[in-house]
């Protein structure tokens, strides 16, 4: 299949630049793009191929923050042991919100508004409670161990994350080459004439959700275990939901490869205004906002989208 | 209850932006927060008075609305709401986001010689500036209501909102129009920052601690409903007041969301308004 | 067969079905049956409510009071996907495509109503395309079809779900007059099956329709609704003869306006 033999090579290339690259800066640019990635393919599945936007996607990825700082500090658990339940919560964390807000047909503006209230609950949520630390947070202590879930190296991070970003990346191809793939995107496309032909929206969208919240539970089980640091701001705040969504669309909503492409452009652009202008605050999130704006008011199908429209075209396709 | 009819208005300004245009205007909040820092930087620097400073801050907020929709929403919006709704996050994160680049974090606030003056009101002390803003609130309302109802122009938007082909048929410039009730709709922004910093502060998170509540006071009267609009806005401030005293700042914000949650979950159409 | 003389149930069976909109009742009291194998046409002015039929029929809509029973079953009220499931589909008057997926993937969409495999629903998407004459614009986006092309898409779709009962709103609305002498085989195989074209026929229909042309040569009953309620039902012939029916889209009087301007 097409897919695979790219998504293959796609790993192999990132892997081979990963052992022989030794620059520590060019090394965490590689996994923090990767990171990125993963959060925007996360919210892929459920925006660009289910047309579900959630502007609140750190609710998710927070839940998945905390489990895994609470399970592995606060309980003691096994750092691969607090990933599955991680992953789990935040999967479970979807059920929920999805069964609850599919079921009475919110769409569009409304969808996108309930989530992000949800994510507010859950943020103020853990700021009020004490076993996630209140406002001051978790700090996850080191211990470099494979068992641990921390590396020496960024080399060992990189190689955690590409494996989450090649599984989602899986996944993705999945939906384009499935029934319920096909399914979620004829209600994405046509909601009524989806029903009319036998495709339970509820099902198929609450499949989305909680595909694409297991990413991003993983995402921030990720984030804890390289920072090792969490706390409400960063969990539940508009940051990740922010980079999820904005990179998926820069890159190309409902395509497979637009999340990795935006990502990765995202983060070149976020490095080069960093060389130009330091380290000021709040100025990533300035790129990101007015990047999202424009790409909506000039090339909304993304960059993939401007690049097949410009295969298209090349190949006399259209006109 | 000051705070209820502050709401009110920043609640008018959404619906009629949502009832107009039928966008929900992301980036209501972080306009908040714009004009708060406008009226900040004028006492600050120029030493103007917020109530003087209204003059200047409604019309610029205006300003401000107008070419914000014409210019960008308008333009990326492609006229699907996805694409707007996308436009009008991007812009509410470049806000808010330069105002933390510019000011930094900290919160300010601004000292006026009447701050702590109170009036008698039968057996209650209240603030000076509690008042003005209660009632500058409410009057800004009543003339936005006014001009909704009484003039062409509010005839025009009106007719835009029914009916936006028939409008254009009619000879009426929608997009004019639109710009006019986004235009509106800050300007509304610059009267509330203006009756509410003597008695509330800004920094670059402030327009977040509004939006929720703005948004729960909409649906709550119905999408699009400006009565509607109006009782919930004194509604939640009475229920926010109550809240808070019994529930803690915290545990109240998250009624506010549940309520939010539960009514857009449960009855879309509001308490008031007619379902779209 | 167990009982010689007596009468099949119905394929589908409405019992006085009801709805109304505020103080507007858009279906008043409607009963009508559907016989299995048939081609049957349900016809009336605008605004008659024809499709809220089709809606309260296939789900779309709950009504007021009445039943709804298809294949031996009582649906009312069941949602659209179910309803589907058991072998009732629809199309619908203003086409829905999913616009951004090939001809190809459109149809796959209702073949995997039956199919799980995506490579059997994508070769079933392509044998139905081949059948009603879609074939070379398999891999075309959905969204740059003509009116003519999408209407057929809308057909192929729904006929990819292997329906018992196919609903067709207004299949022929929009199309020239060449278009419609195309549809109408199409349409007629569908129900009584075409060698030629590899139809099997067998699935029964109920279409809406405006064109007449394609009622009289099509339909072998014809329920007449007008505001909301059934007026008359019979053969095509029998229905345009009807005073009530002239009566419906030409006004009050005009039955006996050319009765007289006959003689």
């Amino acid at each position: 299949m097409k897919d695979l033999a790219a998504i293959t090579a796609f790993a192999a290339a990132v892997g081979g630049l990963t052992l022989t690259l030794d620059s520590g800066v060019w090394l965490t640019f590689i996994m923090m793009a990767l990171y990125a990635s993963l959060l925007a393919q996360s919210w892929n599945m459920l925006g660009g191929y289910g047309g579900q936007f959630s502007f609140g996607h750190a609710l998710f990825f927070g839940t998945g923050a905390y489990v895994q700082a609470i399970a592995q500090s606060t309980l003691g658990w096994n750092a691969w042991l607090a990933f599955l339940g991680a992953v789990a919560a935040a999967t479970c964390v979807a059920a929920f919100v999805g069964a609850l807000t599919f079921r009475y047909g919110l769409k569009g503006s409304y969808f996108a508004l309930v989530t992000l209230a949800f994510a507010e609950v859950f943020r103020i949520l853990a700021v009020s409670v004490d076993f996630t630390g209140g406002g001051v947070g978790l700090m996850l202590p080191l211990r470099e161990s494979f068992a641990n879930m921390q590396f020496a190296s960024r080399r060992g991070y990189i190689g955690l994350v590409l494996g989450f970003v090649v599984a989602a990346m899986l996944v993705t191809s999945w939906l384009r080459h499935s029934r319920f793939g096909a399914q979620l995107q004829a209600v994405r496309d046509n909601e009524d004439a989806a029903r009319a032909i036998g495709v339970d929206p509820w099902s198929v969208k609450l499949g989305a959700i909680t595909l694409s919240a297991a990413f991003m539970g993983a995402g921030g089980a990720f984030y804890v275990q390289v920072f090792q640091y969490i706390d409400p701001g960063l969990a539940f705040g508009p940051v990740s939901s922010v980079e999820a969504l904005v990179a998926a669309i820069v890159g190309g909503m409902g395509t497979l490869w637009g999340p990795v492409l935006g990502a990765a452009v995202l983060h070149l652009l976020g490095e080069f205004t960093r060389n130009l202008f330091g380290q000021l605050p709040g100025l990533n999130m300035i790129v990101y906002g007015s990047v999202l704006v424009l790409i909506v008011m000039f090339v909304p199908r993304g960059l993939s989208g401007a690049g097949r429209s410009l295969r298209d075209v090349l190949r006399g396709r259209r006109g | 209850m000051t705070t209820g009819a502050v709401y009110a208005l920043i609640a008018l300004g959404l619906t009629l932006i949502y009832g107009v245009l039928h966008i929900i205007n992301f980036a209501h909040g972080a306009a908040l927060m714009v004009a708060l820092y406008a009226v900040y930087l004028l006492k600050a620097h120029l030493g103007i008075d917020p109530y003087l400073a209204l003059p200047i801050v409604v019309p610029g907020m205006f300003g401000l609305g107008y070419a914000l929709q014409r210019g960008i929403i308008n333009r990326a919006g492609h006229g699907k709401d996805e694409y707007i709704l996308l436009v009008t996050l991007g812009i509410s994160i470049v806000l808010e986001n330069l105002a933390l680049l510019v000011f930094k974090s900290d919160t300010r606030t601004i000292e006026t010689p009447y701050t702590l003056t109170t009036v008698a009101i039968g057996p209650a002390m209240i603030a000076l500036p509690k008042l003005v803003a209660f009632a500058g609130a409410l009057a800004t309302s009543a003339v936005l209501l006014l001009i909704l109802t009484r003039t062409d122009l509010g005839r025009a938007i009106r007719a835009v909102a029914k009916e936006k082909h028939g409008a254009k048929l009619m000879g009426i410039d929608v997009d004019h129009v639109y710009a006019l009730c986004f235009g509106i709709g800050l300007a509304c922004l610059g009267a509330a920052a203006c009756f509410l910093l003597p008695v509330y502060y800004v920094n670059p998170q402030v327009g977040a601690g509004f939006v929720p509540v703005a948004f729960t006071i909409v649906v709550l009267g119905g999408m699009g409903s400006f009565g509607g609009a109006l009782a919930g806005g004194l509604l939640i401030g009475v229920v926010e007041s109550l809240g808070g005293l019994y529930l803690g700042e915290s545990l109240g914000q998250i009624g506010i969301f549940a309520v939010f949650i539960g009514v857009l979950l449960f009855r879309p159409q509001g308490l008031f308004g007619a379902k779209a | 067969m167990c009982c010689e003389g007596a009468v099949a149930e119905p394929l589908l069976s409405l019992s006085s079905l009801s709805i109304a909109f505020g103080g507007l009742r858009a279906v008043q009291d409607v009963s009508l049956q559907v016989a299995p194998g048939t081609l049957t046409a349900l016809i009336g002015p605008n605004g008659a409510g024809k499709t809220t039929l089709f809606a309260l029929m296939s789900g779309f809509l709950e009504p007021d009071a009445g039943t709804v029973r298809f294949d031996g079953h009582d649906i009312t009220g069941q949602p659209p996907h179910l309803n589907a499931r058991a072998g009732m589909t629809r199309t619908f008057q203003v086409v829905q495509p999913f616009a951004a997926q090939t001809v190809r993937e459109n149809i796959a969409v209702g073949a995997h109503l039956r199919e799980p495999r995506r490579a059997a629903a994508l070769a079933a998407a392509e044998s139905i395309a081949r059948r009603v004459g879609l074939a070379p614009l398999l891999d075309k986006p959905a969204g740059d079809l003509t009116v003519a092309g999408r209407k057929r898409l809308e057909l192929a779709r729904a006929l990819a779900t292997r329906p018992k009962l196919l609903l067709l709103d207004e299949v022929l609305a929009g199309l020239n007059p060449q278009e419609i002498e195309d549809m109408i085989p199409i349409v007629r195989a569908i129900v009584h099956g075409e060698a030629s074209s590899g139809l099997p026929g067998g699935v029964t229909v109920l279409m809406i329709e405006h064109v007449m042309q394609a009622v009289m040569n099509l339909a072998e009953h014809v329920w007449v609704l007008a505001q909301g309620q059934l007026i008359a039902a019979g053969t095509p012939a029998e229905v345009t003869n009807d005073d009530l029916v002239i009566e419906a889209y030409l006004g009050h009087g005009t039955a006996a306006r050319l009765r007289g301007a006959a003689r």
